[in-house]
């Protein structure tokens, strides 16, 4: 694996070493363009992002990325079908106001799709919610039930039913915990979030 | 430091005919033009920036007739954003216009200036003529086509019916066509000309007398246009100029009313009447998407270039949910395009003025 990738993000590295070469992407809530910018110089990856805050576009764009400032919620609807091989929603999906429809879009706009998204029963999560009856605040999830971003908490269980429910075909998964991989068995326990790649 | 960019005025005459969407054609037209920086030994470094309505090709050299800095002095030189020590930059009047260009106060064939009888024109006639003054300096492929305000139309018009000429396409606080709040403030200012006697239906180049008052009333109206709500209660909100009190009279009372009237009055020493009828009018006429079956994703079908659209937070003139248009056709033919709007206080006209990240964002498209 290049430093570029093993520099990223658990998460992140696992779906850039899983992009081939020369593939079309959009990355959905794409920040500054970190994964981006890896995939184009390591890759030769056709990436386009898509990000709310315009500081984040703005540092994007000085790396001669091509990103769009929007709202995923309203803009994705605005790309044609399958205009790209990959479409890549890291630690977004929590923070959409429909998730399934986040997904829907996913698979309309790739043909197939990465989500990863931190896993909200994490035995540390339910140890914390069971001792202190307060909505858990960690490492992985550090903002306050008031200030956070993320509106839809989900677990992998939740997810792989909505999988399920849409008749969307899981390629791989993978788990992490303490950014180290854990195995799929009892990953609803043991991850502390999770990477999905997706197809119709 | 600020040490003024070298630059060369040139101009030259087209060598063939420019026909006209009218179906008209115009003969002998003469394009001036400025250009900064080198141009490197394949050519391949050449940045065209089109000017705005009242600007011109004093993009940053100092201007003939006011003596002020370049109307992009900031944007524009050796280590700025549109950095001339790297690219060669070429700015050329519209033609249209009135600063050396072929337009309303240049003679036309019978020896005697056009006044009304030069042909209505439009974005893509201008240009069609500057692709034609490329051709002419030898530039096949630019690095980048640059526009701001009206400029930005130019550069899309570009981009879509030359598909290939620029590899980057960068539009600033621009629309794909003129909405009909647009068109309407462009008709107040052309009414305030024409109502002028001194207009004498665009003949006034013999008297030397021309229509300075409805000018300035013109570019009274298009002034506010440019500038946010809260740049003007900023700037003036309702303080009185040098007085105590108000005057009970008509006189300037605002420093709101001072400041416009000074900006009338000081444009029309360098602005021709019949050019700002003639251009604000290619303005209404443009409309990308009817050019182009009326689907907008169409006219940008064969594009290959990278795009980059800037809006402004406060820019009511041409505001974000007009730039969205262009960005959605762009998204639906899978055109590369970034998109982002800026948060800057001063309206319309932050394009010109100190907007640290208008300037990252271009230097960093331009890489």
């Amino acid at each position: 694996m290049s430093p570029a990738i093993a520099a990223l993000r658990p998460d992140l590295a696992v779906i850039a070493r899983h992009i081939p070469a020369g593939a079309r992407v959009l990355d959905i809530g794409c920040g500054d363009g970190s994964l981006m910018a890896v995939l184009r110089d390591q890759r030769g990856v056709d990436a386009r992002g898509l990000e709310i805050d315009p500081e984040e576009v703005e540092q994007a764009v000085a790396r001669g990325l091509s990103v769009m400032q929007g709202d995923a919620d309203r803009d994705l609807a605005d790309y044609p079908n399958d205009a790209f091989d990959y479409a890549i929603l890291s630690q977004t999906l929590q923070t959409a106001k429909r998730p399934d429809w986040m997904l829907d879009q996913l698979l309309r706009v790739g043909r197939q799709a990465f989500v990863s998204f931190p896993n909200f029963a994490y035995w540390r999560m339910r140890v914390s919610l069971m001792l202190h009856g307060k909505m858990p605040v960690m490492r992985h999830l550090p903002v306050s039930w008031y200030a956070t971003e993320n509106i839809h908490h989900v677990t992998v269980a939740d997810f792989e039913a909505l999988l399920k429910d849409r008749g969307v075909k899981v390629e791989r998964s993978w788990f992490f915990a303490a950014d180290r991989e854990v195995g799929a068995a009892g990953a609803n326990w043991r991850a502390e979030y999770a990477v999905f790649q997706l197809s119709r | 430091m600020a040490t003024a960019t070298a630059s060369t005025s040139s101009s030259l005459v087209l060598p063939s005919a420019l026909p006209l969407d009218s179906g008209q054609a115009l003969y002998h037209v003469e394009i001036a033009y400025k250009t900064y920086g080198e141009l490197n030994a394949d050519k391949s470094n050449a940045i065209i920036v089109f000017h705005a309505l009242t600007g011109d090709q004093h993009v940053a050299s100092p201007h003939p007739i006011t003596g002020k800095p370049g109307w992009w002095d900031r944007m524009v030189g050796e280590g700025k954003p549109i950095d001339t020590s790297r690219f060669h930059v070429i700015c050329a009047n519209f033609v249209g216009g009135c600063m050396g260009s072929t337009g309303p106060a240049s003679a036309g064939p019978d020896g005697e200036p056009w006044g009304m009888k030069f042909p209505v024109i439009t974005v893509r006639d201008m240009v069609r003529s500057q692709v034609a003054l490329l051709d002419a300096l030898g530039i096949g492929t630019l690095h980048a086509v640059v526009g701001p305000s009206m400029g930005g139309m130019l550069a899309l018009s570009l981009a879509a019916n030359y598909p290939g000429r620029a590899k980057r396409v960068l539009g600033i606080a621009t629309p794909a066509s003129m909405s009909a709040q647009n068109i309407a403030f462009h008709e107040v200012g052309r009414q305030a000309i024409m109502a002028d006697p001194d207009w004498n239906g665009g003949d006034y180049y013999v008297t030397g007398k021309p229509p300075d008052a409805g000018l300035a009333v013109a570019r009274m109206a298009a002034h506010v246009t440019y500038l946010s709500e809260a740049a003007l209660a900023e700037k003036f909100g309702r303080r009185l100029q040098d007085r105590e009190a108000k005057s009970f009279s008509f006189d300037a009372d605002f420093q709101m009313e001072s400041y416009l009237r000074h900006q009338g009055l000081s444009f029309t020493s360098r602005f021709d009447a019949n050019s700002y009828l003639y251009i604000s009018r290619a303005m209404d006429y443009f409309d990308l998407a009817e050019e182009h079956g009326g689907r907008l994703a169409d006219a940008f079908a064969n594009c290959t270039a990278r795009f980059c659209l800037i809006s402004f937070d406060t820019d009511w003139l041409y505001p974000t949910s007009e730039m969205r248009k262009i960005v959605h056709a762009l998204n639906a033919v899978a055109a590369p395009v970034s998109f982002v709007e800026l948060s800057a206080p001063y309206g319309h006209d932050s394009f010109l003025l100190d907007v640290p990240a208008l300037d990252r964002v271009i230097k960093g498209f331009l890489e």
